[in-house]
């Protein structure tokens, strides 16, 4: 047994830069906000306490209601679509080869798309008579229009499984390569049905790294904001107006600093809320493989 | 015969369909773009990049953005390492409220601290610099990069850390000399990450920055175009954009299915 160090100071001395720039980067401008939030300004000179008035203004505000309920909807649709589809992907990939080499650095590419350059081509994918997806549908009759509700949701979460898909692909193919070829010999010896490989030797296995997956996936559809922008705009009415678009627009736009800020604690808890739900997961799973 | 991976190789075939289709657009007119849709373009032109490649307001947003990726990389690799040896191989007070409020940070919206970060950097006269959006990209790059190198450092044996200061190494040659260099590809992947999650980024890269450090994206929609103009320009434009991240990929590409495990599983 190699003894675990036990030595305070020196682990805190390791920690040191680290902290800094976190201090710097995330909890500084994150006590701005929490102090925005409670205060009123006018300029951004003379502050002025109000306590919650800005919470009680944003949370009965119907606007950040609807914008909370279409970003919550718009994740959890994001993550039933993308979870199972990317699963299923990572099941068929063979676990060597070239070929596989060649897949897995081609399904990387959205990922590194910069997120207006997805925004974008997915504008340009769903343009009425001249985009590429608007055609390929018309080929089956279908009538793609970007002035429905529906459609928009439709293109809007299809551009984030195109986007983010391969991610899921990628931890969870991660997952099953860590799999002993041990076990899928006992299983066979057996005669496990591929079902039952699946579900008492593959799904317990990736669990780890499909928490990690679902939370990764749930927050960023969460706060989507760049690609849907560039794509509608918002539109069609506030359809597609999620969480973040109301933030930038109450904060940068209105130039509500107050209010901003209170929507983005608000935000914040959610998204501390959220993590803790699955920290728990990930590390206890995490100790015991 | 091994049977060929159908499900796979449809899905890769559906991703790269929207990406070729981005690609051809960049060579076409935009007459033709407007026109009606082709498959090939009908008359190739490489209007799109001559003007990109000799408008220094185009080609310096790709300067711009790899300048404060890069530096990014640099922050977020250098100060992770000890962090991350620290989390794997001590106990300490706090480490895992330490640990989890790090990876709260990865799951925060940039779009939360967007005021406070335009505040801030424009009182330190950072507004519109490439460090100013570098930094900005730190609170969630240091946490990825801290989880990532950790499951690395994890899987590389105590033992190591021993004998080296058996043979008298001090903390620091024993992080140049040893530790990294046994993790090499665990930091390749970090930096994959890192790059990754910065070079993406639009938001803050946009708010952070004017003239001087704009990168690509800000400068596509500042043409105005994304939204009604130039079709093949901005193609061209992504295109571009695409590179360096293909150029990453094919760099990592032998770790990278380890590094999407955060370095837990080979």
């Amino acid at each position: 047994m190699v003894r675990v160090h036990h030595r305070n100071t020196e682990a805190f001395t390791l920690l040191t830069p680290a902290l800094l720039v976190m201090l710097a980067t995330g909890v500084l401008p994150l006590l701005f906000v929490f102090f925005y939030s409670v205060n009123d300004t006018f300029a951004g000179n003379d502050f002025i306490f109000v306590g919650l008035q800005w919470f009680q203004q944003v949370l009965t505000s119907k606007d950040f209601q609807w914008a909370l309920l279409r970003s919550m909807s718009f994740s959890l649709l994001a993550l039933c679509l993308q979870v199972p589809t990317g699963l299923w992907i990572a099941l068929k990939l063979p676990r060597e080869g070239k070929l596989v080499a060649v897949l897995i650095v081609l399904m990387a590419l959205p990922l590194l798309t910069p997120s207006m350059v997805v925004g974008y081509l997915w504008k340009v994918l769903s343009l009425p008579n001249v985009g590429l997806l608007t055609n390929m549908l018309g080929l089956f009759g279908i009538d793609l229009n970007m002035n429905s509700k529906v459609w928009t949701w439709l293109v809007l979460l299809l551009m984030d499984m195109w986007h983010w898909t391969s991610l899921v692909v990628l931890l969870a193919y991660a997952g099953l390569k860590a799999i002993p070829d041990d076990y899928y010999r006992a299983a066979r010896i057996d005669g496990a049905s591929a079902w039952a490989i699946f579900r008492h030797i593959q799904l317990p296995k990736l669990k780890l790294v499909l928490s990690i997956a679902v939370l990764l996936r749930f927050m960023d559809s969460f706060v989507i904001y760049t690609e849907a922008y560039v794509v509608t705009r918002g539109g069609p009415g506030v359809s597609t107006t999620f969480l973040s678009h109301e933030l930038v627009q109450t904060a940068t736009i209105q130039f509500d600093l107050g209010e901003g800020s209170a929507m983005a604690v608000i935000y914040f808890a959610i998204v501390l809320a959220v993590s803790l739900l699955f920290f728990r997961r990930v590390t206890t799973q995490d100790n015991a493989t | 015969m091994k049977r060929l991976p159908i499900s796979p190789l449809v899905y890769t075939a559906l991703l790269m369909l929207p990406i070729y289709w981005l690609i051809t657009m960049a060579f076409k007119t935009n007459g033709e773009i407007a026109g009606q849709i082709t498959l090939f373009p009908v008359a190739p032109t490489l209007q799109h990049f001559k003007l990109i490649f000799t408008d220094s307001d185009w080609w310096m947003g790709y300067v711009n953005a790899l300048a404060y990726v890069l530096m990014n990389v640099l922050i977020s690799v250098f100060v992770a390492i000890p962090a991350a040896y620290a989390f794997s191989r001590y106990e300490f007070r706090s480490k895992r409220p330490l640990f989890f409020t790090l990876l709260m940070f990865r799951m925060m919206a940039p779009v939360i601290l967007l005021v406070p970060f335009v505040q801030i950097f424009s009182d330190l006269n950072l507004f519109d610099t490439h460090i100013a959006v570098a930094l900005a990209h730190c609170f969630f790059n240091v946490p990825i990069a801290v989880w990532i190198l950790e499951g690395f450092i994890s899987s590389v044996p105590k033992e190591i850390d021993e004998s080296a200061r058996i043979d008298g190494y001090s903390q620091f040659g024993f992080f140049k000399k040893i530790l990294v260099p046994q993790i090499a590809p665990g930091i390749a992947v970090t930096a994959f990450f890192c790059f990754m999650f910065s070079w993406v980024e639009f938001l803050l890269a946009n708010a952070l920055t004017a003239v001087a450090a704009k990168p690509i994206s800000g400068i596509m929609t500042r043409a105005g175009g994304v939204l009604f103009g130039d079709f093949g320009m901005l193609a061209a434009a992504s295109v571009l954009g695409f590179i360096p991240g293909v150029a990453c990929i094919l760099l990592v590409r032998k770790h990278l299915v380890r590094g999407f495990s955060m370095g837990r599983v080979a």
